[in-house]
């Protein structure tokens, strides 16, 4: 029992509590619902803090380890481990900062079933914490396979007209990956005779000719996840289908559980075949950050042009993650971080905005900053973000990972660098394409004819928080790099390169 | 008879001295209350449960070595009989509800567990055919217990047929046998193969057997009558033949391939292979287009065939063969755990006039009654092996053995199907949640009971999956 008093332990499972107070709860009692989850995701996020304060941020190795027998007979050796370092310290704390703010956006955008609407989302908070906190194979599948769940029900109950659709999309995507990991999951735990992650890259040397096949399953499940292209199919679909608090999750933490994986398990487990793939992944990054920018320019509906964007976005953590270098690897994480950040203001933005109006049309809109005037401010601010305009945190993710393209040893060449440089400025493009066409110009059908509020200062404390952050990480990065400099490091120097 | 061939049958002679005193009893029973033969039977089941569990850890032979008592048998027996318990709760009254209550049907369930728990302990192909007719021949009356409701009635006739069908194929496959090493003991031909009789004749019988035990526990191509018979068989018994027919067929399929033909496994891995493809490809894909619950849940059964047939395709390799044969009970456990729950579900939506039966018909569950389609959800995620269910665990300990055993593409086929399943397990959760409806439901207390254990369990024992682990590793053969 002692497993149930350690710090990760409480992190990973600490909303379970609210979603068990819930199911006790009257369903038509909605405030006290949405105050029970509020309550327990900021007491989680709170303990995410505690746990950070832990965290030697000098160390590269897993911290706060919670290591127990779990499953061990006939050469199973499942263990209960969770721990912490340097590659998912971030993650940890950006799910447990998303989740309190998503839910503070659904206070009034949510209002049939809102108890089942909280218990999925607080299931959802486990399943992605224990997502980045397992470090055995087995559990981390148990996880990983789990956030599918609530997901699914959070897109196909309050989701948009093609909702359903979207839903089974999503799951049978995702699963599809997931069914090779699994195999190659279970060919690791058999040859290791351990399913823990540190166990099996302490053994090392798998041969290369199965490595490589590993690599391939581990990657299925995570392209698909991440989405890389030519996998991104379903990603559109579930953003425009889910309630804007599923996007924002689904975009700040489910997408970045692929990049994840590749950091966690693809890299320090298969370094030969990670260093052979490297340009491979750098050329899909490279047309998915194209491809993905194209095509958001073409996008009428807004919240399909931010999910396109996604796809773009995503293509640079994994160009920075493949170059297999500090710069490039450091940068992608921070990536991730600005990704969840700048695209989940932007979803939330959007919202807020469609909750008024019930449209996500770009072109019925138009003029829109002199009816919102601080809407307008904060929605160019995040769209600055997501473009990467220096002193905003987009800028410093982009460059970082840039830079360490363009000298990457793994890749070879500057050219994935260089091409991909060119979807900084498609970015620009298409972001300042829908800022004007929505907030500047004559005033569009909607403007014209609803009677639009600014924002109420709910929806300003839901944003804020992450605009204080853009700016910080923008102008001042060096404690976030700090924490993740010495992991990166060790994981670096491990490969063959 | 001595005292130890005696012990060696003893819950089974409890159980069927116990079925023919009730047969009896039944005849003073008044019509109104069939429900005292329903407790007595299952009291009686308790009680053989009881006895079962003593034999736990022993090891014997009775009979010349006909009859057999191990860790193997003794899990098999204990999983029959909790079937028989859930059987009956779950049919207690659905019977009743459907005009079927007729003290028969408790007692033709007690004859039929007999033969399954015989199955699992016979260890001589001519016990294995008495216990194959024993198990099955109540079964025909079963299916064909809702007369003269014509379905059924089709039901109970094509089951038979196709029965005695197999049957034969049993039977000419055992003379086979015979024939090639002069013996119908189990150790006595793995001896006579063993000692280079290993012939042409042998292998023949032995694919024989293959195709017989193929009917019983629906492999493809031998399925083709589990749809109709699962439609047509009043919704309980569909419940009990999925689940304890399936049962008892595996148990005697690993016991005599384990046993008898680990000499011929090079012949019959390759045909245990395409078998175990075929039924999970088969099984699955038919599933996506039926609109029908109970023949959704039918292909399922069929695909889920599939999935445990897998375990088998190892048998002839002594390393991985005990992870193996665990893993097989292990996921024959979850199955059918997750399969007496979501056959309950569907007793208590289906309506006295045969309607409530068709997918859609569950749209609008989870507004209405948020409990059942939550129970549902769970077996359906348990059924693709999806956490926090024991089906995932299952799932995981099977491939881990297939893969062990050196067929990583029979894991991926395993895995690829899986995914197909998910889009029809899908969407009963769909119907469920996503699409508006009006369902009623029948409260019974013991169906409630059955839904709520079987869900319980699902979810519980993905966490703590250890001693059954424990016991299905030690639940090994006595192999020679």
């Amino acid at each position: 029992m002692k497993f149930l008093f350690e710090p990760l332990t409480l992190l990973t499972f600490f909303p379970l509590l609210g979603v068990i107070v819930l199911l006790f709860m009257n369903s038509e009692a909605k405030t006290a619902i949405r105050w029970v989850a509020m309550v327990t995701s900021l007491l989680t996020f709170g303990i995410s803090l505690w746990v950070l304060s832990q965290f030697n941020a000098s160390n590269p190795d897993l911290q706060l380890v919670a290591k127990y027998s779990w499953i061990n007979v006939a050469g199973w050796n499942i263990y209960y481990y969770l721990a912490v370092d340097g590659l998912s310290i971030l993650l940890v704390l950006l799910t447990a900062f998303l989740t309190p703010i998503s839910l503070l956006s659904t206070w009034t955008a949510v209002e049939e079933r809102v108890k089942d609407f909280m218990i999925f989302f607080l299931l959802l908070e486990v399943g992605m914490m224990g997502v980045f906190l397992a470090q055995d194979l087995f559990m981390f599948y148990v996880f990983w396979e789990f956030t599918l769940v609530p997901m699914y029900f959070l897109i196909g109950l309050w989701g948009g007209p093609r909702r359903i659709y979207a839903a089974v999309k999503f799951f049978l995507y995702t699963m599809a990956g997931s069914i090779l990991m699994l195999v190659a999951i279970l060919w690791l735990g058999i040859y290791g005779n351990t399913f823990s992650v540190p166990d099996l890259i302490a053994k090392g040397s798998i041969p290369t000719g199965i490595q490589w096949w590993l690599f391939l399953a581990f990657t299925a499940a995570f392209a698909i996840k991440v989405p890389m292209w030519p996998l991104h199919s379903w990603l559109p679909d579930a953003h425009v289908e889910a309630p804007t608090a599923g996007s924002v999750i689904l975009a700040g933490v489910l997408l970045k559980m692929g990049t994840y994986g590749f950091l966690r398990f693809n890299i320090p487990l298969f370094p030969e075949a990670t260093v052979k793939a490297a340009p491979w992944i750098a050329l899909f990054a490279t047309i998915g950050i194209i491809y993905g920018a194209a095509v958001s320019y073409a996008q009428k509906d807004v919240k399909k042009l931010v999910a396109y964007s996604s796809v773009s976005h995503l293509g640079f953590v994994m160009l920075g993650m493949f170059a297999l270098n500090v710069q490039g690897v450091s940068g992608a994480i921070l990536q991730m971080i600005n990704h969840g950040l700048s695209t989940g203001a932007l979803f939330l933005l959007i919202g807020m905005v469609y909750e008024q109006t019930h449209t996500r049309e770009i072109k019925v809109y138009g003029g829109l900053w002199k009816v919102m005037p601080i809407f307008g401010t904060i929605m160019l601010i995040a769209s600055l973000s997501s473009m990467g305009l220096p002193g905003l945190n987009g800028f410093v993710g982009e460059f970082t990972i840039l830079l360490g393209a363009f000298g990457s040893k793994a890749i070879g060449s500057p050219w994935y660098a260089g091409i991909s440089a060119i979807g900084v400025i498609m970015a620009a493009v298409y972001i300042l394409y829908m800022f004007q066409k929505m907030f500047l110009g004559p005033a569009g059908e909607i403007t014209q004819h609803h009677q639009l509020k600014d924002l109420n200062w709910r929806e300003l404390l839901t944003v804020t928080p992450l605009l204080i952050l853009m700016f910080w990480i923008g102008l001042y990065p060096a404690p976030f790099f700090n924490l993740i400099a010495p992991a990166v490091e060790k994981l670096i120097s491990a490969l063959p390169l | 008879m001595t005292q130890l061939d005696f012990y060696t049958i003893l819950p089974l002679t409890v159980l069927t001295v116990w079925a023919c005193v009730l047969l009896l009893a039944d005849l003073f029973i008044p019509k109104d209350r069939k429900g005292i033969t329903a407790f007595l039977s299952a009291l009686g089941l308790a009680v053989t449960l009881g006895l079962t569990i003593t034999q736990v850890g022993h090891e014997n032979t009775g009979f010349n070595n006909m009859v057999v008592v191990d860790g193997f048998a003794a899990f098999i027996n204990i999983l029959l009989l909790a079937s028989g318990l859930l059987g009956i709760a779950l049919a207690y009254g659905y019977i009743k509800r459907m005009g079927l209550e007729r003290g028969e049907y408790y007692i033709l369930m007690l004859f039929s567990l007999v033969g399954m728990m015989l199955m699992a302990q016979a260890s001589d192909l001519i016990i294995v055919f008495l216990a194959l007719e024993l198990l099955s021949i109540p079964l025909y009356v079963l299916a064909a217990f809702a007369r003269p409701n014509l379905q059924s009635e089709e039901a109970g006739v094509k089951y038979f047929l196709l029965g005695a069908f197999s049957t034969g194929f049993v039977v000419y496959g055992i003379a086979l046998i015979y024939g090639a090493t002069g013996t119908t003991s189990l150790s006595g031909i793995f001896f006579a193969a063993s000692n280079g009789t290993s012939s042409l004749l042998l292998t023949i019988g032995a694919a024989l057997l293959l195709v017989g035990f193929g009917f019983k526990v629906a492999a493809v191509p031998f399925h083709m009558w589990t749809p109709d018979v699962y439609q047509g068989s009043p919704t309980a018994v569909s419940a009990f033949m999925s689940s304890g027919a399936k049962i008892a067929g595996f148990a005697a399929l690993l016991r005599v391939f384990a046993t008898a033909f680990p000499s011929i496994a090079i012949d019959i891995t390759a045909i245990l292979w395409v078998l175990a493809a075929l039924t999970m490809i088969v099984g699955n894909i038919s599933a996506i287009s039926q609109t029908n619950i109970k023949r959704m849940l039918a292909y399922s059964s069929i695909a889920h065939a599939g999935y445990i047939l897998m375990a088998f395709v190892p048998y002839g390799n002594k390393e991985v063969l005990p992870i193996s044969i665990a893993a097989g009970l292990f996921y024959l456990v979850s199955y059918a755990v997750a399969n007496f729950g979501a056959w309950s579900v569907v007793i208590a939506l289906e309506k006295a006039d045969g309607k409530g039966l068709e997918i859609s018909d569950f749209a609008g569950l989870a507004r209405k009654y948020p409990a059942l389609a939550i129970a549902m959800t769970v077996f359906m995620l348990s059924f693709i092996g999806f956490p926090p269910t024991l089906g995932l665990v299952g799932k995981f300990y099977l491939f881990r053995a297939v893969i062990a055993g050196g067929y990583t593409g029979l894991a991926i086929i395993g895995g690829v199907t899986s995914l197909v399943s998910a889009y029809y397990y899908l969407r009963v959760v769909v119907n469920m949640y996503m699409h508006e409806g009006d369902p009623t439901i029948e409260n019974e207390e013991w169906l409630n009971f059955t839904i709520a254990t079987t869900a319980i369990a699902t979810v519980a024992l993905s966490f703590v999956p250890q001693w059954l682990f424990v016991m299905a590793s030690t639940a090994v053969l006595r192999l020679l």
